[in-house]
């Protein structure tokens, strides 16, 4: 019996760590700060069992034994207090709190230290301006502009920079760090570190309006010398594209008379919608569609952005001829720059 | 006249009844929570008044001797409602009413030079939605030029309505509140006086 | 105005121009029900939507009205007003009073409520609710919104100047109207918690004026507190909110902590155990209750020293809160506890309450609430509180008074399956919710994506909404078919204190005598000690009573009409705005230069009556 108490918190922590996906649960944490806010999750709830254990233990000896039994019309004793019982159970949950609020205030110190030697150490610095509703991933010192996929390279700390352009965002990635806000006016930082190679599912936690539950992004994680490839292919020039990649002419043809006022591609057009440079490595299409073989969700989403993304504010091109469609499409997938 | 009211009437009049006291009472509290309702405009100036958006800001356009006119009119008109709150202690209603009326008039003159202030603003170019700091501005000495006006109002009525009538067990207690809530704004102008004004020339 | 006047006005003007506060009680007891209702259906939706990943059901822009009407309704129109009902109808009893002290100004509170509450709804049917959560953040309420945000704005204005008259109504009673003898520390702990929940009400609600008014100004004149592009800052407006916002959650649960007082008291037939403790943790919780509002907004960006120094605050709240728990226990401990449906609720508030004040220091973790933060768990949390709190003590409450207020019991069998079905189906609500929300759900999602692994304990949650929903109409059923067990015998929990002294049903002037009150708990103190019976503190006398008023109906009326001109004002009918204005400031008026002195009630009547029951 006393073994079995003791197996219980374990138990339960087995229990809670079974739950949710990989790559998307705050129980199945990924990196060091998720680590952190684990550990501190489970330190927690330790302390608060203990109180539910006790309270529920004297609860239950309580209304049991004290139950009105048929026929019983006794009065009680009225009971004026105990000054000495007040004073344990103030005590207690003070010696208690002083466990859980020591570590919490040490770790906040930690998780807000963004602070890093330029010249000596490793690190990313990744500016994230949330949009209605998708992410812009900016990297200053590579010159690189992406949308919606996160790249990261593997054991490096990542400094991330949030700023919102019209409404608070927040930026989560549960499976690697808790989240901060993306606010207007205001630039917020965060740091996390990725161990192992992955894609990690982010998400939009701040209400932003009509889109805002399909406001996912993905941090993909990969090794070091990728990350280095990717950044600088992304970097890329249009001329320069062109002479790595064979583009469809015609496809691109298209994209300029529609798509170029509000997307860029190898540092041309504009910035109201998502950078497509690297399209067609997407892992889902604006955050949530999946590809498919015939390319209709991709074809549906340009047509009627609205239909499964409500509230987007991309412009509808119902009207496109399928050719010049199919020729775009084309032209989207074959945008890549990790190859 | 006097004599008979000091002897027919209770000491402590504006207290003397159980609806005088809780009314009293009462509005020391509303008062507390004016407290609040005042701290929260100042606490959002105090957050946006160096937001000026390319606009003017403070010391481009204060003037300390209108603003110190201003106070100084205010607070004679709180030093005059207590001589009104005197002479209802000695049962003098004629002197109530006309200690009353220095004070609404006074009142006046301030709001006066504050409508004068805010159009002397507004032709320099600070606009209501100028920048976060015009809003700020207007909305604080605005709410208060705002409680300046309703108490004119108030005591104006309570003035007209009660001419005639002498001091009573049910006057009473309306006259002091109203000099109690007079004495407010004035603390609240002294406060702007020292926050906005002197704050936004100094630093 | 004369005796038999005040006798032979028509039902519908007596409701209307009552300024009795056992009417006012009877009315936000209604009204709030009504709003309780429309707030739970609001909910019903939004799980029907939830059930399954990506369904069809709501619109996402439908979603968000639902959730933000839902959050208001549930805290502005229903919560507050259910408590301020009983704490009408039952603190004067409480504290051996004839009246509030304010009768007009407690009637206009409700008023005031009421049209506040309409006007908000009425957005349904012109353009669309508010849809920005019930917490209405700048930007998005005031760039990003359409005029749902208006009427949420000018909704809450109107009847949030009800609450703060209520509320300093309350306090002044509290001070001032005590019978003799009833010093404040023998007060009830019913009555404690509604003068600490009142100058919560007092010291937190300007500030939610002023944020409501900084909203309004911006998004009617172009004001730019809020607006980045002039120079405004959006945290502004959060940390107005929650200022207001964080007391707002005690001004719930206190009272419905000295509801659980009242009754596990009562219903365990000793005294509350440490007394004096529970007035302190009450004072305690109230003031630390202001000191904590930043812990909302751990992940905006206030730096580590504010979050630390937030976090330990925060966490100290649980501190007093666990005095309370304990001090019920023990008055339990030794007793002799009956299971009443009254005292069932009690009890399942104890384990419910504490799991969401578990929850509570978890997310007082400020490293730790980053993963926390807006999503489920936090759902999880406050419903935990909230309902595992206030909706049982209001419960709890309900039933135990139900006899003192409308003069029969409810049905015992009814409401004892009523309790078990909603206990079973909250917790099955919300006990997957911090799961969910740390399996990486946000909160207010209008939907999710399959394949995240958050299907089948949305399906669950869903499934316990409804048990929750068939519950209520148990309940309302309940009402109905109760209506035969007339309760006459004024005592039918063999009460401790004054409240049920007097006869049922209550007369209009409450205490032919004001009684003497001479220990905490007086009547049981005068059942086991004296004879029985409360000394009176005064010989019988005709009965001074306020007149009733039509012009608190008439002041709100004018509010409500105002508030279209300002949400119209685009299409030029400004005027209406004013016209509103004119009518509010109008009854004002009459109101100050009219002196009303009231009539009293012969002696006669009085006797009359006494003889009578």
């Amino acid at each position: 019996m006393k073994y079995l108490w003791r197996l219980l918190p374990l138990g339960f922590i087995l229990l809670l760590a079974g739950c949710g996906k990989q790559n998307l649960s705050a129980l199945d944490p990924q990196g060091p700060v998720a680590d952190i806010q684990f550990d501190l999750i489970k330190l927690s709830l330790y302390i608060m069992i203990f109180v539910i254990v006790v309270v529920f233990a004297i609860y239950l000896f309580v209304i049991i034994k004290y139950r009105e039994r048929p026929g019983d019309t006794h009065i009680p004793k009225q009971v004026h207090g105990n000054k000495a019982l007040e004073v344990v159970w103030t005590v207690i949950p003070i010696i208690l709190l002083l466990f859980l609020a020591i570590p919490n205030v040490m770790q906040t110190f930690t998780l807000a230290d963004v602070d890093v030697n330029e010249e000596e150490d490793d690190f990313v610095r990744v500016v994230v301006t949330a949009h209605q509703f998708w992410w812009e991933f900016e990297y200053p010192d590579y010159d690189v502009v992406a949308g919606q996929d996160m790249y990261i390279p593997t054991n490096t700390k990542i400094i991330i920079e949030l700023e919102a352009s019209d409404v608070i965002h927040s930026f989560w990635v549960p499976a690697l760090a808790g989240k901060q806000d993306n606010v207007p006016g205001i630039t917020n930082d965060m740091w996390l570190i990725a161990p192992q190679e992955g894609i990690y599912q982010g998400k939009c936690t701040e209400l932003c309006g009509e889109g805002h539950w399909l406001m996912d992004f993905k941090v993909i994680a990969v090794d070091p010398d990728t990350f280095d490839t990717w950044a600088s292919s992304m970097a890329r020039t249009v001329d320069e594209e062109e002479e790595v990649n064979v583009v469809s002419a015609e496809g691109r043809e298209v994209f300029e008379q529609n798509c170029i006022s509000c997307h860029a591609i190898s540092g041309e057009g504009g910035d109201l919608g998502p950078n497509l440079t690297n399209f067609g490595e997407r892992s889902v299409i604006a955050g949530f569609l999946d590809w498919d073989e015939n390319d209709e969700n991709l074809e549906n989403f340009i047509r009627y952005p609205t239909e499964k993304k409500p509230g987007n504010l991309m412009q509808p091109f119902p009207n496109l001829a399928d050719d010049e469609m199919d020729a775009l499409i084309d032209y989207l997938k074959s945008l890549k720059v990790l190859e | 006249m006097a004599d008979q009211h000091v002897q027919t009437l209770p000491p402590n009049l504006e207290k003397a009844t159980l609806e005088g006291k809780n009314k009293y009472l009462g509005f020391w509290l509303f008062l507390g929570g004016e407290t609040i309702l005042f701290a929260s405009l100042f606490g959002t100036y105090l957050g946006l008044r160096g937001s000026l958006n390319g606009g003017p800001g403070p010391s481009d356009l204060f003037h300390l001797p209108l603003v110190f006119i201003m106070t100084m009119i205010l607070l004679t008109s709180s030093l005059t409602s207590v001589f009104a709150i005197i002479s209802m202690k000695k049962g003098n209603y004629k002197g109530l009413l006309t200690w009353m009326t220095v004070t609404v008039l006074l009142g006046a003159a301030f709001l006066g030079f504050e409508i004068y202030e805010f159009v002397e603003y507004v032709e320099h170019d600070l606009g209501f939605t100028t920048s976060a700091f015009g809003s700020a501005f207007y909305t604080l000495v605005g709410t208060h030029g705002a409680h300046v006006a309703f108490g004119i109002a108030w005591i104006t009525t309570l003035i007209i309505r009660y001419r005639k009538s002498g001091l009573t067990l049910t006057n009473a207690p309306k006259f002091y509140v109203a000099v109690l809530y007079w004495h407010f704004i004035d603390v609240v102008w002294v406060f702007i006086f020292s926050v906005v004004y002197l704050m936004g020339i100094g630093g | 105005m004369s005796y038999a006047k005040a006798q032979s006005k028509s039902a519908v003007w007596d409701w209307l121009t009552t300024v009795d506060h056992k009417k006012i009680g009877i009315m936000y007891l209604v009204a709030g029900a009504f709003f309780f209702a429309l707030g739970g259906f609001e909910a019903i939706l939004m799980r029907i939507q939830l059930m399954f990943p990506e369904a069809s059901f709501l619109p996402a822009q439908t979603f968000n009205e639902l959730l933000t009407m839902h959050g208001t309704t549930m805290i502005f129109l229903a919560a507050m007003p259910i408590l301020f009902g009983l704490m009408n109808y039952i603190v004067p009893l409480q504290i051996g009073a004839r009246d509030v002290a304010f009768p007009f100004l407690n009637s206009l509170g409700f008023w005031l409520f009421l049209f506040g509450g309409i006007l908000l709804n009425l957005s349904w049917f012109f353009g669309g609710a508010p849809d920005a959560g019930w917490t209405a953040y700048v930007p998005l309420s005031s760039e990003y919104s359409g005029t749902g945000i208006d009427y949420y704005v000018l909704g809450l204005q109107i009847s949030g100047a009800g609450t703060l008259i209520g509320g300093i109504n309350f306090l002044v009673t509290i001070i001032n109207m005590r019978a003799p003898g009833m010093s404040m520390m023998r007060m009830p702990l019913f009555t404690w918690s509604t003068f600490v929940a009142s100058t919560l009400i007092l010291f937190a609600f300007p500030a939610l004026t002023i944020g409501l008014l900084l909203l309004m100004l911006e998004r009617i004149f172009g004001a730019t507190y809020f607006a980045v592009h002039a120079g405004g800052n959006v945290v502004i407006w959060q940390h107005l909110f929650w200022i207001f916002g964080h007391p707002e959650v005690y001004i719930l649960i206190l009272p419905a902590f000295g509801i659980f007082s009242e009754i596990i008291s009562t219903f365990s037939k000793k005294r509350l155990f440490g007394y004096s403790a529970m007035v302190f943790a009450t004072l305690l919780i109230g003031f630390l209750g202001f000191m904590v509002w930043a812990h909302h907004m751990f992940t905006v960006g206030m730096g580590p020293i504010a979050n630390s120094i937030f976090a330990v605050a925060t966490m100290a709240i649980a501190v007093p809160t666990g005095i309370k728990i304990f001090n019920w226990l023990f008055t339990m401990m030794g007793g002799r506890i009956q299971f009443t449906t009254a005292n069932l609720f009690a009890l399942g508030f104890i384990p419910s309450f504490v799991m969401g004040g578990v929850t509570g220091v978890m997310l007082a973790t400020s490293a730790a609430n980053y993963q926390f933060h807006d999503t489920y768990f936090v759902v999880a949390h406050f419903h935990y509180v909230i309902i595992g709190g206030v909706v049982l003590g209001i419960f709890g409450g309900a039933f135990y008074w139900w006899p003192r207020m409308f003069g029969y019991k409810l049905d015992e069998k009814l409401g004892k399956i009523f309790f078990w079905m909603f206990l079973f189906g909250f917790h099955l609500t919300f006990f997957v919710q911090h799961f969910l929300g740390l399996m990486g759900m946000p909160r207010r999602v209008a939907s999710y994506l399959d394949g995240q692994g958050l299907n089948d304990m949305n399906f669950i949650s869903t499934i316990g909404a409804f048990l929750m929903g068939v519950a209520f109409i148990i309940f309302v059923v309940n009402i109905f078919v109760s209506m035969k067990n007339r309760e006459t015998s004024g005592d039918p929990w063999d009460g401790r204190t004054l409240e049920w002294t007097i006869p049922s049903p209550t007369p209009e002037y409450n205490f032919a005598q004001t009684p003497l009150v001479r220990d905490v708990d007086a009547y049981w103190h005068e059942k086991y000690e004296g004879d029985g019976k409360m000394k009176a503190a005064e010989p019988l006398g005709d009965i001074h009573m306020p007149n009733g008023s039509i012009l608190p109906v008439i002041i709100s009326i004018g509010l409500f009409i105002s508030s279209f001109g300002f949400i119209y004002r685009e299409h030029g009918v400004i005027w209406v705005a004013i016209l509103g204005l004119a009518i509010t400031f109008g009854a004002m008026f009459v109101r100050s230069i009219k002196e009303d002195h009231g009539y009293h009630i012969p002696v006669e009547e009085i006797k009359n009556d006494k003889g009578g029951k």
